[in-house]
């Protein structure tokens, strides 16, 4: 009993003991974190903009999936790629082409030669060869590497049989005349061929160090070589990507920026604001969720055009409503994309989509949407009822079914829908039954045909017309409504094979309209981009085709951040 | 004890096959493509995708397959994070989560027995009316606000002071981990707080209680020896799958707070019909639950010896 009396001594109640077990406690958590303190070691992640190193801080939405330039689809990699790698060609400051890999090249009707610098090396100082193209381009079209974007090659003899396993991939109609010259065969005429090489499909690999990697090509930081204005020198997945300036780029006495860091993986928009906000990224996209507050913060919300279109598609096959060309209308006249963009999405910056081509598009010598101004379908409710009538007497229904209405399961895609729905209702009493699915699943309904309209965007590959033109042909996969027009057809079949800059766009003037006439899609927005970002950072270029957003030539004009 | 441990290893085994099982049939039945992108594909390039990832073979032969892999310990190619093996994802992954988790558990299981213990020892009084409020909070708002509020409240703390208390994001040092451990350890902490104290306020009218109080035991050693460490008992059975569910990784935190952990791959993987790390993932997980179930049973004769087994 001593014992016990002596502990008293210093704690004489239950309460007085569990006071002091929580002392114990904060000890043991103390404890806990020192040595996982030990356990994790340290990082030297500065604010960001660091003028000192020449730091850029920013986030990534997600891990790059793929950096196999030959194999990848998405735009977190091909964005990394961008700053890593480098093709024949690439796009400049002011988004025009520009010399690359290649100092010079020529591209005919039936085929095109590039001649390369001498100084072009790869990160470990060694030439970058015709051979390391002709390896990349095989590797592309190769079944058995199944790249996602084997079909951007087809237009090269003999792209399409090998891809389809009818050919040996030495087949392909590209060949490296010497280390320097590469000439590459056409299947058909490819007037812009020379965008094409600036994608990341058509960066170089170089075979030996392909092979050495045994598999795992580009899956980690050293197994990936780079001949472009950075390199990577970390990578731990998941969480944290650094690119240093690459000291044998070709071009490196234009390059300002030493470090471009990615520290913060993340596709949480709150997240992002508010690293910026605590001045640890030096760029962020704006969504509608936090525009408010950005705008309540006073910052400089600037806004870009992205160069995709968002529409509604119908569903052209056999035994569906929407197969009627006057229902189409119906709806076409009942719909207002100035409404959708001004009273629904209520972004800065987005425009009502009027035409199948967007805005920014080239023509012949100016923009094509000014050379070839779209038919506008102004709504008109009267118009769109009677159009309505002809329906139902043609499908001799006097009340039709509900329409279903694929879409995805975003806040926009569901604000968009609901307008639809409301919309159809008021105007022409039809019921919309909104179907949202998750994106795999959308997906896999679309190419079922299991809607009768569905909510679809498409975002440009190249800067050609060509690239929403041949949206709607029979044979284009894309076509997930399965509208078939053999008029339609032809003319992309104009578009796709002559060289003449004038027909082709007459072709795509023509495409135009019979898009808006036979209402195969209703257009909806071309979408915005809002984002904020540091303002001595200057030189970051935003790019509609290509690697998004482009820091490559960004430099840090002040030394006083923020 | 060791053929108690055998057979409870058996069963888990059983267990886990199991949860593969079931997860392969509802992983196929769901609709929707894990090839599928954005972009339409030719027939040739699916089928060379399809051979690629082995599913152009019947459906009970990728079954047989899948099987003989896993009993190997091979989990596959990720369809989404291409060159990378899934067995890499959660070699990666997982000490992330853990790392996190353990510190959230820690933080949880001595704040819900410290605070337990005080709202049974003030019983009706103030310190249980405010603790039981917060623990009400707790338990009922969702991870992702506390996250969010947590965010926020370090970015304006950090402009306040003029300089960085605590990151806002990101992952690397201990500085990182705190924010988001303490509120991932926030619901369970919530939770344990409410089984203590009802565990506690069971166990003050048991008859050993009386006996220890009788034989003119003090109130301290009453207290720790005899009500602690009996209402813990059922604080430790919950404690086990907690353990699982918080060291394998919460989605929301680690998006929030731009975490590497298993969580975020293991909610992606589902989006994305990413079929070998959905496997992976739910595999790992089930074995993880299960193995953690087996400890505490055991842990509890240890701690019971009234549940000790011969």
């Amino acid at each position: 009993m001593r014992g016990v009396r002596a502990r008293q001594r210093w704690i004489r109640t239950p309460g007085q003991q569990l006071f002091a077990l929580m002392l114990l406690a904060v000890l043991v958590l103390g404890l806990v974190v020192a040595g996982l303190s030990w356990v994790s070691g340290r990082s030297d992640v500065v604010g960001g903009v660091d003028p000192r190193t020449g730091t850029v801080t920013l986030s990534l939405a997600d891990e790059p999936p793929q950096l196999d330039s030959s194999m990848t689809a998405d735009q977190i990699s091909s964005f990394i790629l961008g700053h890593v790698e480098e093709g024949l060609l690439r796009f400049d400051q002011n988004n025009h082409l520009a010399p690359g890999v290649a100092e010079r090249w020529e591209i005919g009707a039936t085929g095109a030669t590039f001649w390369l610098r001498d100084t072009a090396k790869w990160s470990d100082g060694q030439p970058v060869t015709a051979h390391d193209f002709v390896f990349a381009w095989r590797n592309a079209v190769d079944p058995k590497s199944a790249s996602e974007y084997a079909n951007i090659m087809f237009g090269i003899k003999n792209a399409e049989a090998i891809s389809a396993g009818k050919l040996p991939i030495t087949a392909l109609g590209v060949q490296a005349v010497n280390d320097r010259e590469l000439r590459v065969e056409f299947a058909y005429p490819v007037p812009y061929f020379a965008q094409l090489t600036a994608f990341n499909v058509f960066y170089p690999i170089r075979e030996d160090f392909y092979r050495a990697t045994g598999g795992r090509y580009a899956s980690s930081a050293d197994t990936l070589l780079y001949n472009g204005p950075f390199r990577m020198t970390l990578w731990v997945h998941g969480a944290h990507i650094r690119l240093e300036k690459n000291p044998h780029y070709w071009d490196r006495d234009q390059i300002s920026l030493n470090v471009l860091d990615f520290p913060y993986f993340t596709s949480d928009p709150s997240a992002r604001i508010n690293l910026f906000r605590d001045g640890k990224i030096a760029m962020t996209e704006i969504g509608q969720e936090n525009l408010e507050e950005a705008q309540l913060q006073g910052w400089k919300i600037n806004s870009f055009m992205d160069g995709s279109l968002f529409y509604v598609e119908f569903n052209h096959r056999p035994g569906r409503l929407t197969r009627n060309r006057n229902l189409r209308k119906a709806i076409q006249y009942a719909l207002d994309p100035a409404e959708l963009v001004n009273r629904v999405i209520k972004i800065p910056g987005y425009l009502p989509g009027r035409s199948l081509f967007p805005m920014w598009l080239d023509g012949v010598h100016g923009k094509f949407r000014a050379e070839y101004p779209v038919e506008e379908i102004t709504p008109d409710p009267a118009k769109a009822r009677h159009y309505l009538d002809l329906a139902k007497k043609e499908l001799g229904l006097t009340v039709l079914p509900p329409l279903i209405l694929l879409t995805g399961d975003t806040t926009l895609a569901q604000k968009e829908a609901e307008y639809y729905q409301e919309t159809l209702r008021r105007t022409l009493g039809l019921e919309v039954r909104i179907d949202n699915q998750i994106f795999k699943q959308r997906l896999a309904k679309m190419l079922a045909g299991d809607f009768d309209m569905v909510s679809a965007g498409w975002g440009p590959d190249y800067s050609d017309p060509l690239t929403f033109g041949d949206l709607f042909t029979s044979d284009n996969g894309n076509n997930r409504g399965e509208y078939r027009n053999p008029a339609l057809d032809r003319l992309v079949q104009i578009a796709r094979t002559s060289t003449d800059p004038r027909t082709r766009m007459d072709a795509f003037g023509k495409i135009q309209q019979i898009i808006v006439d036979d209402a195969v899609i209703v257009s909806g927005y071309e979408r915005a981009r809002l984002y904020v970002i540091d303002p001595v950072v200057t030189g970051m270029v935003r790019r509609v085709t290509g690697p998004d957003p482009d820091w490559t030539r960004a430099r840090i004009t002040s030394a006083v951040s923020r | 004890m060791l053929r108690y441990t055998l057979t409870r290893l058996l069963q888990g085994v059983i267990t886990i096959w199991f949860i593969a099982t079931a997860t392969f049939v509802a992983m196929h039945a769901v609709p929707g493509d894990p090839l599928s992108g954005a972009k339409a594909m030719t027939t040739d390039m699916r089928h060379n995708l399809e051979v690629k990832y082995g599913l152009d073979k019947p459906v009970g032969q990728q079954y047989l397959i899948y099987m003989n892999n896993l009993a190997h310990g091979d989990l596959g190619i990720s369809f989404t994070q291409k060159n990378r093996s899934v067995n890499d994802i959660i070699r990666e992954h997982f000490p992330v989560s853990a790392a996190l988790g353990i510190l959230a558990i820690v933080f949880a299981a001595l704040g819900g027995i410290l605070f337990g213990a005080l709202t049974a020892l003030y019983r009706n009084k103030w310190p249980d009316t405010v603790i039981m409020l917060m623990v009400i909070l707790g338990i009922s708002v969702p991870s992702f606000v506390f996250a969010a509020f947590a965010q926020l409240a370090v970015v304006k703390l950090n402009s306040a002071f003029g300089i960085s208390l605590l990151p806002v994001a990101g992952w690397g040092t201990v500085k990182h981990m705190i924010l988001p451990a303490l509120v991932l350890g926030l619901g369970t902490m919530a939770y344990l707080t409410r089984l203590m104290r009802s565990s506690m306020l069971e166990i003050v009218n048991a008859d050993f209680i009386r006996t220890a109080k009788a034989k003119g035991l003090p109130a301290t050693r009453i207290f720790t020896r005899h009500q602690l460490r009996n209402a813990i008992l059922p604080v430790i059975t919950v404690l086990g799958p907690a353990i699982a569910a918080i060291t394998t990784g919460s989605f929301v935190v680690e998006l929030v707070f731009a975490i590497p952990g298993l969580g975020r791959y293991f909610v992606q993987a589902v989006q994305q019909l990413d079929y070998t790390v959905i496997m992976g993932t739910t595999v790992f997980f089930g074995a993880f639950l299960v193995l953690m179930v087996i400890i505490v049973d055991l842990l509890y004769g240890l701690i019971d010896p009234r549940v000790r087994v011969n």
